[in-house]
């Protein structure tokens, strides 16, 4: 017997609103289907009416988990635009914050996958271990989430020789206790069942359905921004892009705690090196005409934002390509002939970031079920039209 | 005098009033010994250490909205929660914590009152199906089918390993293989297999991690109990809390050796002997993960039930040749 559960747009396995179409066989998943557009937020739009200064702060704002991935990827670009370069201090700093960030992302995350699997306890653990990281970056940023300390041509302020002691202290804890998340995930027998074998995708459907991050690294694609195009920094330190080659959730989870010592080892080498000096220039408030694509591995994978500069303050296109987009095409590919129990999991393993993606209006007729995709000019004719033909409904009348 | 004896029973001790608050009392427990092993607090609000917490709760949710959606079969969908209350309850009657006279069979305690325990044990899971299916929301749906799905396979390793201390003692009266075990302590050591076997049976019974695949929220919603709401949901949550209390103490009676001497002891060993199982029941719960309903079957089909019958073989083994 057939029958289609829906899995959203509400759920208790989904943070934000997205609808999994599932049509199962008593437990076996034969199809799948997604469905975005619950959550529109015209971040683009606003963009294009922002100073480049202000739009740090907005950009900041695309994602609650990963802030400081989409600031500095439009920081790094339009310093281009601006053709100023930040000193190396400020670059140091900017990405010390960038490392220390994708260690709280990817705990979240793995507090997160213990959940999904209904191993609460994991959860719990993860989440109190995270504050530790948390506080490390409220005491280099003043903030938890919106660490607000990237600014054009460097970043907002600078660390002193206690603090850098205190940051080195914390990466010990979060070390020792890395070490023992990787024992639990990779030992427990209830945990290790489930993730084992579940969602699989080949190193050769990774590559055609351009998975990006951890989901593209657990399938042996070692595919890392910080390797491949290391901007301004990244070749100055040393570490390796950890990949998996078992091409399902439990890859995925060992990718992310791999990559949680490769961040602690960037940290270190970060804190040893610091160079002296400013953390920031001044920048112009104008850029010249002309256009940058800007880059950067955010916790979740690749993160690209494309500007357009026309000569003014404000930039004339701002184009953001989050992670989790790229994720999604692999998404439906690796839920088909799985479990229902493993759905939460194999969704949860993309890390999706619902609100970063959300871009279109999509239009789906709820009777023949066919889709269109609407511009803002046709939802205001559409909107027009309806108010001009809406018959008088009885029995409404202004009260006062 | 034996009237009011059998109201007492039925009504106070261990009837329905005690049941109640000791359920209560237990969930408390289990709350709290999860939340500590998880690095939180557990309830501390209500009461003494968060000792009325269950007891507000279930307050609450009887003066919650209730609501029957317009699909279901009504008559079937109210009369389950109670039907499933009413179960436990009985089951409760019958374990042997009032201090019988062996020598009598008694309305609550006679020869095969253990087979008659272990069959009201079994009727919740079929009231918990029916309030899945009969509910005709797809995630009730699939949540009734997955409570029938690890019926089949836990129920026969129970079963064996909870005979086999009764093959031991001879006897199918819960009484009577207390009172075995109270006599010779030392062969409470042959049945560890078993005990062992029973306890995560009957976790998966009581539908906890990881067997919490039923209501698996993550996965189905709120499974079997996602159109429930209200006064129906809080006889259920309640069901679910004496269904513990008396899994508890079938446990303790056929592996631990019951409740014996006076009132007061036969009263203290109860609390003491439930306790000691609904802690290690705690502890599993909090060290593992939620597993899939696949797994569950040859989890059980592969490992409970050759060790039950292991567990059954040594008990024959030692009744043949050292008594």
């Amino acid at each position: 017997m057939k029958f289609n559960i829906p899995i959203g747009p509400q759920h208790p396995a989904l943070k934000e609103p997205i609808s999994i179409r599932l049509t199962v066989e008593g437990e076996v998943i034969r199809d799948a289907d997604l469905r975005l557009g619950y959550n529109h937020r015209g971040v683009e739009k606003l963009a294009e009416e922002k100073s480049y200064v202000q739009n740090i702060y907005l950009t900041e704002r695309i994602c609650g988990i990963c802030s400081h991935s989409h600031s500095t990827c439009f920081v790094q670009g339009a310093e281009k635009l601006l053709e100023i370069v930040p000193p190396r201090r400020g670059v140091y700093l900017r990405y010390l914050v960038s490392e220390l960030e994708r260690v709280h992302s990817h705990l979240l995350w793995l507090g997160v996958a213990g959940h999904e699997a209904g191993f609460d306890t994991f959860f719990m653990y993860t989440w109190r271990d995270r504050e530790v990281v948390m506080d490390l970056l409220e005491m280099i940023s003043g903030n938890r989430v919106h660490y607000a300390i990237n600014t054009l041509g460097g970043v907002r302020r600078d660390i002193d020789e206690p603090l850098r002691q205190k940051i080195l202290e914390g990466l010990k804890v979060l070390k020792a206790r890395s070490e023992y998340y990787f024992k639990v995930g990779a030992s427990e027998p209830t945990f290790v069942a489930r993730l084992a074998g579940v969602g699989r995708l080949t190193k050769q459907q990774a590559i055609d359905l351009c998975a990006t991050g951890p989901t593209a690294k657990a399938s042996g694609v070692a595919l890392d921004v910080r390797k491949n195009d290391p901007h301004d920094f990244y070749d100055e330190v040393e570490f390796d892009v950890p990949t998996a080659d078992t091409c399902d959730v439990l890859g995925r989870t060992v990718v992310r705690i791999k990559e949680l010592f490769e961040s602690y080892k960037i940290c270190e080498q970060i804190l040893q090196k610091l160079p002296d000096g400013p953390v920031a220039v001044k920048a112009p408030r104008r850029a010249k005409p002309g256009e940058v694509v800007s880059r950067y591995e955010a916790p979740r994978g690749e993160n690209i934002h494309y500007i357009v500069a026309n000569g003014t303050d404000k930039p004339e296109r701002l184009k953001v390509r989050a992670p989790t987009l790229g994720n999604y095409a692999a998404t439906i590919e690796m839920l088909r002939h799985g479990y229902i129990a493993d759905v939460p999991l194999i969704f949860a393993a993309i890390d999706p970031c619902i609100c970063c993606a959300e871009r279109s209006v999509e239009m789906i007729d709820a009777r023949s079920g066919e889709e269109r995709t609407l511009r803002f000019s046709d939802l205001r004719r559409m909107a027009n039209e309806r108010a001009r033909t809406l018959p008088l409904q009885r029995n409404v009348e202004w009260p006062l | 005098m034996a009237a009011l004896n059998t109201i007492l029973y039925l009504v106070v001790f261990p009837g329905i009033l005690f049941l109640f608050i000791y359920s209560t009392f237990v969930e408390w427990f289990d709350r709290k010994v999860f939340a500590r092993l998880q690095n939180r607090m557990g309830p501390t609000h209500t009461g003494k250490s968060g000792l009325l917490q269950p007891i507000a709760d279930f307050v609450k949710l009887m003066a919650k909205e209730d609501i029957v959606p317009d699909k279901v079969d009504k008559k079937m969908f109210t009369a389950l929660p109670v039907v499933g209350l009413a179960v436990v309850l009985t089951a409760g009657l019958l374990l042997p914590v009032w201090n019988i006279d062996l020598a009598v069979a008694s309305p609550i305690s006679f020869p095969g009152d253990l087979i008659v325990l272990l069959y009201l044990l079994t009727l919740p899971t079929l009231v918990l199906f029916l309030a899945g299916w009969s509910s005709t929301n797809a995630f009730s749906i699939l949540g009734g089918t997955r409570v029938l799905t690890m019926l089949f396979g836990y129920e026969v390793p129970l079963f064996l390993a909870v005979l086999s201390p009764a093959v031991l003692a001879g006897s199918w009266r819960l009484a009577e293989i207390a009172a075995f075990y109270r006599a010779h302590p030392l062969l409470i050591l042959p049945n560890l297999i078993g005990f062992g076997v029973a306890l995560i049976a009957v976790q998966a019974k009581l539908e906890r991690t990881p067997f919490d695949i039923p209501h698996a929220e993550t996965e189905i919603v709120g499974g079997t109990f996602t159109e429930y709401s209200g006064k129906k949901l809080a006889f259920f949550r309640l069901m679910a809390d004496i269904e513990m209390v008396v899994a508890a103490g079938l446990l303790a009676t056929v592996f631990l050796g019951g409740f014996g001497g006076g009132f007061i002891s036969a009263f203290a060993q109860f609390i003491v002997k439930t306790l000691f199982i609904v802690f290690l029941l705690s502890v599993l719960r909090a060290v593992t993960g939620r597993i899939r309903v696949d797994q569950v079957v040859s989890f059980a089909w592969k490992w409970l039930a050759p060790l039950a019958v292991l567990q059954l073989l040594i008990v024959i083994l030692i009744k043949g040749f050292v008594l």
